[in-house]
């Protein structure tokens, strides 16, 4: 399945959740009209909250990502990642960040410290960057 | 809070000769969630799930199943019967045959539910005239869940259900947890020291530490709210007394100095920029070290 939500990792599930949906269109892996697995299949796939997964299809829903339809189930709406550039620009930099992990291993960085170091650098950038 | 609460307590108290075991525990657990109730051994746990079925009168304070006062006795008979309890130790009777135990508890209930128990007895492999005695701890519980959930009960008490069991059984015991609540409209409410498990199934958390709730809320709320900081500065990190909210845990080593918050960090990460440290930091932090810091915090 495409979603694999880590429950440990301290960030809340359902945001987990949303982040993989969405990265599942960028990556065109869901296309508009496509459907998501109902709410509770998926709970007992992922054996997580029902209450859980019902949230994060509610802000997806919110947020203009996914229609939800009376009895129907959930779809990938219409203008989600439509635009085909999104999907470009997402594909172009996985390969970008291929090769960089690539030659940061061939350096004998651990795959450990490469999150780290990508961690560090987004949120070098959320908190401003401050005292450089 | 308009949410309608399966189970309430309000300052509960707990002394037995001397020993204080609930000492001012205030919960609430909404209808429809699964409640993960988490605490060292001793904490109070089991008291707890006593007092709420009344197998144990409380010294003080109020607790309410259902809008229903526990420490009625009439109130308590009515408490029980719409709730399903698995004890720690899995109480059922050795000498009968899986398939009797389950006849036997069906002939309490006009509840039954006949179709769930030829669902659960198939997909938790249980042989019908296997002795009880001869099942492994695992099918036990398997057992013991099943006759809690035939039974048509609104409320799961649990009392460590997964205690002892190896990690495959364990995903099973879980995955039947979520797949029964995702169809039937009910609450769960299980003890555990198991971390893991609760970060996994539950939705809303309690941790309690020698008698008194020291966390609770909405786990995905916990883990937005709660986060480590870490700030490392030119020279020694400097002496701060932070007055942004939520600071829980301040640590000082050498040119690092990180905290531990419970409101997010941006009032924190504001207030440290005047300190000019060099770097931030900011990582979520996991449901095992909240329970770790709330816990050990108290000891001190």
């Amino acid at each position: 399945m495409l979603f694999r939500p880590n429950p440990s990792s301290g960030v809340p599930i359902y945001l987990q959740l949303m982040e993989q949906v969405k990265h599942a269109i960028e990556t065109g892996a869901l296309r508009p009209g496509d459907q998501l697995p109902g709410m509770r299949p998926l709970a007992e796939e992922l054996v997580i909250n029902p209450n859980t997964v019902a949230k994060a299809y509610r802000e997806l829903e919110h947020e203009g990502v996914i229609e939800l339809r009376h009895g129907a189930g959930a779809f990938v709406s219409g203008t989600a990642g439509s635009t085909t550039k999104v999907a470009d620009k997402v594909r172009a930099g996985q390969a970008i960040v291929a090769a960089a992990v690539a030659k940061l291993r061939a350096r004998g960085v651990t795959d450990d410290e490469i999150r780290r170091l990508v961690d560090a650098e987004l949120s070098g950038r959320r908190t401003g960057g401050h005292g450089g | 809070m308009a949410e309608p609460l399966a189970i309430e307590t309000v300052e509960l108290r707990k002394h037995y000769d001397g020993m204080e075991a609930l000492r001012g525990l205030t919960l609430a657990v909404p209808k429809g969630s699964i409640f993960g109730f988490l605490g060292r051994n001793g904490a109070g746990k089991t008291t707890t799930i006593k007092v709420l079925l009344g197998m144990a009168r409380p010294s003080g304070g109020d607790a309410r199943v259902f809008g229903l006062a526990a420490r009625d006795e009439q109130a308590s008979v009515e408490i029980r019967r719409r709730t399903g309890f698995v004890s720690d130790d899995k109480e059922l009777y050795p000498y009968f045959t899986v398939g009797e135990m389950v006849r036997f508890t069906a002939a309490f209930y006009p509840r039954w539910r006949t179709e769930l128990e030829a669902r659960y007895l198939r997909a938790f492999e249980l042989p019908a005239d296997r002795k009880v005695k001869a099942l492994s701890h695992g099918m036990r519980t398997k057992l013991a869940l099943l006759l809690a959930f035939c039974r048509g009960a609104e409320l799961l008490v649990l009392d460590e259900p997964t205690s002892g069991l190896d990690p495959a059984m364990t995903e099973e015991v879980l995955q039947a947890l979520v797949s029964h609540v995702a169809r039937e409209e009910m609450t769960v409410f299980f003890s555990s020291h198991q971390i893991a498990e609760v970060d996994q199934i539950a939705d809303r958390v309690a941790i309690i530490d020698r008698g008194r709730t020291v966390v609770s809320g909405g786990l995905d709320d916990l883990r937005e709210r709660y986060c480590r900081i870490q700030f490392v500065f030119d020279g020694d990190a400097p002496e701060h007394a932070f007055r942004a909210p939520g600071v829980e845990r301040t640590r000082r080593k050498g040119r690092v100095l990180t905290v531990t918050s419970s409101a997010g960090s941006s009032a924190l990460v504001d207030e440290a920029r005047a300190l000019r440290p060099v770097s931030i930091d900011v990582t979520p932090i996991a449901l095992k070290d909240i329970f770790l810091e709330t816990v050990i915090t108290e000891e001190a």
